[in-house]
């Protein structure tokens, strides 16, 4: 079925025919949406905003532009992508032919049975005095359109039980990379190489309340995208921390879902380099919407160039822990720490959302000196049972520190407590948390003997019992 | 249909002592007549049907434009969860319950359900659960945000508080359900009359009976489920927990094998009313009969088998995957019988166009449409890219608003007359069915789009190019949305008055439910009538 025909031209064919009626209700949805009609309203100042010269000269412009819109045939449908992408991979190709084959046989029975059955309603109608014909059973017929839909769908169930049997086999890999599904964020880890690193929505918060105008990859970018080389059999070994999500990527055919205390695989081999996006696909709770995933796929001698610089970096990182930090320093890494890993769930203002995401400002545990360890604890280990991470895998010590440190002294949680690096590693490695003039009574004892070893501070992400959900 | 009033009896002159409906609020409370329960049935439903409209209207309004406008993604992640909740277990399951009650007893000869008490009891825990399921929006933390299917762990241990009212929210709806699935069942089989063979019954009797099979089959598996949901948030146990040895996936299985029958619940017996309707208005009888009560039988039973399919993303075996992908694919054949059947009923008829039977014929067209993406989300690898995308949300929207919806909207104006003793505004009726066709259908078409491009479902926020689509889908909802209050208008516009209805309201009309009276007496057939 889905060897001979090609289902692109097909495609063309019809947007030849209807690309008219795309473009006349486009061009009216553009005007309608280019005089700002709603967000006026959402924004309750709508009055204000037709009565300003500028708006409605806009509106006009966007008019006149749709008007032409009318009359200029457009061969580009950026905007009305009406069909299932044929993707970069050969199970994403497979797919596809799959999904216009059935289409296909869909609209053909279609065509057949609404066929019929409009033929009656306009010929046989009382009001043009037909007189019924009380026929009721025919076992011939009966049998005849069961079985013909049958020996469809066997044909029908063939390639596609190919198809699937391809999709499941994921032997022989030559990379392998771990997919950690997190509220709200994706953790990728080259296995073998230690190598890891979170991915985060980049798209700042103003554009998605409206306050700035929504660049063109609004939602679908990233902080650190996943890189992959083109040509290489790769694995994904799918997991979470916390609830269930699905990591998809329409252009690789890829959707697995993530779940927390199992590892699901799946595979893919990807022909072209390129950017490619998609989206969590499992609802995983507030943020499900916000929590993209973009592929940057190199060729293989750009992805090992790639490969090794992630290396060198993450060994600077690490030595970053040992560096004597100041008070304005760890405030400006802990603000920006804050906004893209707690914010989503504390508020930018350490509101919060209670009960579910309790507030920091003005919370004992972010004000009072003696919460100070219970404080690392948290971030550190998480609290179990609640949508509190561990982090102690997710953010270096010296992002932990910093975060800590901005939670104590920021919207006006004036404490002055300053939270160094080194106190995190040892609370990780000892479980013990000394404050400075505790670690100098200590120093000056052990005769200023450190007691963190920058040679031994590794900050390879391991897999603690908390953040598997175990 | 509240204007049942008690006058003589039209079959019988043997009992003249008696009563008809009793007065005030306790009429109501008390009653145990198949009419009045069947009455409080629909407008409950009703009810729930305008309360989970106006929360997709909140949906589509936020998914107007691209960017947060009205409400947060929590909220909306509640919006979207009682929407389906409140539309599956308040809107369209209590509607075919009253439907079932009001025609049941009428098309089979029987004078009221076999259980009358217990019927009354049915339904009056309807409105307990539904405003215990409703106010955990106004509690501490919100309302149910993790959507109708309730996945594991994100409703149990990431929950919020107030997921123990749903629970026993549930519990009740499940509770009423199936002590209404046990009625219909005796009734069916004890109360037909003489002369009433099983395979003389209407069809709307027969997916009835095999709905209520259904219900009872799957109801308990559904309590099973969100029992062990409650013992894991409050009393330490793991069954969905892998920490403790569970397996988050287990609830997906024990979801679905409820949720998959539950679809069928939703559309057997659409199936049957449709089967009444097509008949009287083409003027002929129903093609395949017998062939039509097989083929619900084979849908019944094989909805049991597929639950799976709607798991092919969380990493079942191989043999899982084709196992249920073949059996999904079986499905196809007896649904294809049945739309065949339809049509062929259509064929050579001589057919008029009143509103029950442009409903019926929107149901045919629009369910196959529906059949049809549901039979490309068989294909177990092009799931991979359609699942959880808009792709599924246009399916079950065209499975079940035009499924179940326009079935009930067909039933109601069909057997309206009857009711009420009085004929409903034409005009209005045909004007409340291109309406809500319309919008409808600008609504869902482009949700197939929308999906197949890569939009996931339950987002409150999209990229920007899936804004134009789901502007028009925002402008078709709102217009299907406000279309409804003008269903309520007809409604009581037919039951204050009107044109007089005729016994057989209809002139293609077959059945024992015409040769009685309209409007229909409180009491009827209180001695079985005779079937040839």
């Amino acid at each position: 079925m889905s060897g001979k025909y090609r289902p692109p031209r097909m495609l063309q064919v019809a947007r030849f025919r209807y690309g008219s009626i795309f473009q006349i209700s486009r061009s009216l949805l553009l005007w309608l949406r280019s005089s700002n009609v709603l967000i006026s309203l959402t924004r309750l100042n709508f009055r204000k905003r037709l009565s300003t010269q500028k708006g409605v000269g806009q509106s006009f412009s966007w008019l006149l532009a749709s008007l032409s819109g009318f009359l200029i045939p457009s061969r580009v449908f950026a905007d009305w992508e009406v069909n299932m992408t044929e993707g970069v991979t050969a199970v994403s190709k497979s797919i596809y032919d799959l999904h216009m084959a059935i289409f296909i046989i869909c609209v053909v029975i279609g065509i057949v049975v609404f066929g019929v059955m409009f033929y009656s309603i306009l010929m046989h109608r009382k009001s043009r005095g037909v007189k019924p014909h009380p026929f009721h059973e025919s076992t011939l017929v009966e049998i005849l359109w069961t079985t013909i839909p049958f020996l469809i769908l066997v044909g029908m169930a063939i390639p596609a039980t190919k198809t699937l049997i391809d999709i499941y086999d994921t032997d022989e890999a030559e990379i392998d990379i771990k997919i950690t599904g997190y509220q709200w964020k994706w953790q990728y880890e080259y296995l073998g190489e230690e190598v890891s690193f979170f991915s985060n929505l980049k798209t700042p918060s103003e554009q998605i309340y409206n306050i700035r105008s929504k660049d063109p990859n609004y939602l679908l970018e990233v902080d650190e995208p996943l890189v992959l080389p083109t040509g290489k059999k790769v694995r994904f070994l799918v997991t979470a921390a916390d609830v269930i999500h699905s990591w998809w990527v329409p252009a690789f055919a890829v959707k697995r879902d993530a779940i927390p205390g199992f590892i699901n695989e799946a595979w893919t081999k990807i022909d072209r380099p390129g950017i490619y996006r998609g989206q969590c696909a499992e609802l995983c709770g507030k943020d499900h919407g916000f929590m993209p995933i973009v592929v940057d796929v190199r060729t293989p001698e750009d992805y090992a160039t790639w490969l090794n610089e992630k290396k060198e970096a993450a060994a600077k990182e690490r030595e970053l822990t040992s560096k004597d930090w100041t008070m304005a320093e760890l405030m400006e890494r802990g603000k920006k720490t804050y906004e893209r890993v707690c914010a989503a769930c504390h508020q930018v203002n350490g509101a919060g959302m209670p009960p579910i995401f309790p507030a920091l400002k003005g919370s004992k545990m972010a004000i009072e000196k003696d919460q100070i360890k219970a404080h690392i604890d948290i971030v550190v280990n998480g609290k179990k049972g609640t949508a509190m991470q561990a982090f102690a895998a997710q953010l270096s010590e010296v992002d932990i520190a910093a975060v800590i440190t901005y939670e104590r002294n920021a919207w006006g949680n004036n404490t002055g407590d300053l939270i160094t690096p080194k106190q995190i590693l040892e609370y990780k490695q000892t479980g013990q948390y000394l404050s400075n003039e505790e670690h100098k009574a200590a120093d000056t004892e052990s005769s200023g003997k450190s007691p963190v070893d920058s040679q031994t501070t590794v900050n390879k992400p391991t897999l603690n019992p908390h953040q598997a959900g175990l | 249909m509240t204007a049942v009033t008690d006058t003589t009896n039209g079959k019988s002159n043997e009992h003249h002592d008696h009563h008809g409906p009793a007065k005030g609020l306790m009429r109501w409370v008390l009653t145990t007549n198949h009419k009045d329960i069947g009455t409080m049935y629909l407008w409950f439903s009703f009810i729930m049907f305008l309360t989970g409209g106006a929360m997709a209207m909140v949906i589509r309004a936020e998914l107007f434009q691209p960017g947060m406008q009205i409400v947060d993604p929590g909220f909306f992640n509640q919006m979207t969860t009682m929407h389906g909740l409140i539309m599956v277990f308040g809107a369209v399951m209590p509607a075919f319950v009253g439907l079932a009650n009001w025609m049941i007893p009428l098309m089979i000869g029987a004078p009221d359900m076999a259980l009358p008490r217990m019927n009354n009891w049915s339904f009056w825990i309807l409105p307990f659960a539904a405003v215990m399921l409703v106010s955990t929006l106004f509690m501490e933390g919100g309302g149910p945000n993790f959507g109708w299917t309730f996945y594991a762990p994100l409703s149990t241990t990431y929950a919020p508080p107030s997921t123990t009212f749903f629970i026993f929210a549930i519990h009740m709806l499940g509770i009423s359900s199936i002590m209404g699935a046990i009625n219909i069942i005796a009734t069916i089989l004890n109360l037909r009359a003489p002369g009433m063979t099983m395979m003389k019954m209407p069809l709307f009797v027969w997916t009835w009976l095999i709905t209520a099979y259904l219900l009872i089959a799957v109801m308990p598996v559904l309590a099973g489920a969100v029992t062990m949901m409650l013992m894991d948030i409050h009393f330490g146990t793991s069954f969905f927990n892998a920490g403790g040895g569970g397996d988050p996936v287990l609830f997906q299985h024990i979801f679905w094998f409820f949720g998959h029958p539950e679809v069928y619940i939703m559309i057997l017996p659409s199936f049957g009313i449709v089967s009444a309707i097509l008949p009287t208005f083409a003027r002929k009888p129903l093609f395949g009969y017998t062939s039509m009560v097989y083929a619900t039988a084979s849908i019944a039973f094989l909805s049991f088998i597929v639950w799976a399919h709607h798991m092919f993303t969380v990493g079942i075996p191989l043999v899982g995957e084709l196992f249920f992908m073949y059996a999904t694919l079986l499905i196809a054949v007896p649904t294809g019988v049945k739309v065949f059947n339809w049509v062929t009923t259509m064929f050579r008829g001589a057919m008029t166009f009143e509103t029950p039977m442009l409903f019926s014929i929107a149901f045919v067209v629009l369910f196959t449409i529906g059949g049809f993406s549901g039979l490309m989300l068989a294909i177990a690898p092009a799931d991979f890219q359609y699942h959880d995308t808009y792709f599924v949300v246009a399916h079950f929207h065209y499975v079940l608003v035009p499924g179940a919806i326009f079935a009930i909207f067909a039933a109601v104006y069909y057997w309206l007359p009857k009711w009420t003793g009085h004929m409903y505004d034409e005009t209005l009726g045909k004007t409340h069915f291109w309406m809500s066709f319309i919008g409808m259908n600008l609504t869902f078409f482009p949700m197939h789009f929308v999906g197949l491009a890569g939009m996931p479902r339950r987002i409150p926020d999209y990229a920007l190019q899936f804004a134009d689509f789901n502007m028009i889908a925002s402008m078709g909802g709102f217009m299907f949305g406000t279309t409804q209050l003008l269903f309520l208008f007809i409604v009581i516009k037919c039951i204050r008055g009107g044109e007089k209805a005729k016994d057989e309201s209809w002139e293609g009309a077959e059945g024992l439910e015409w040769s009685l009276p309209s409007p229909m007496p409180y009491h009827t057939f209180t001695t079985p009538p005779d079937v040839k």
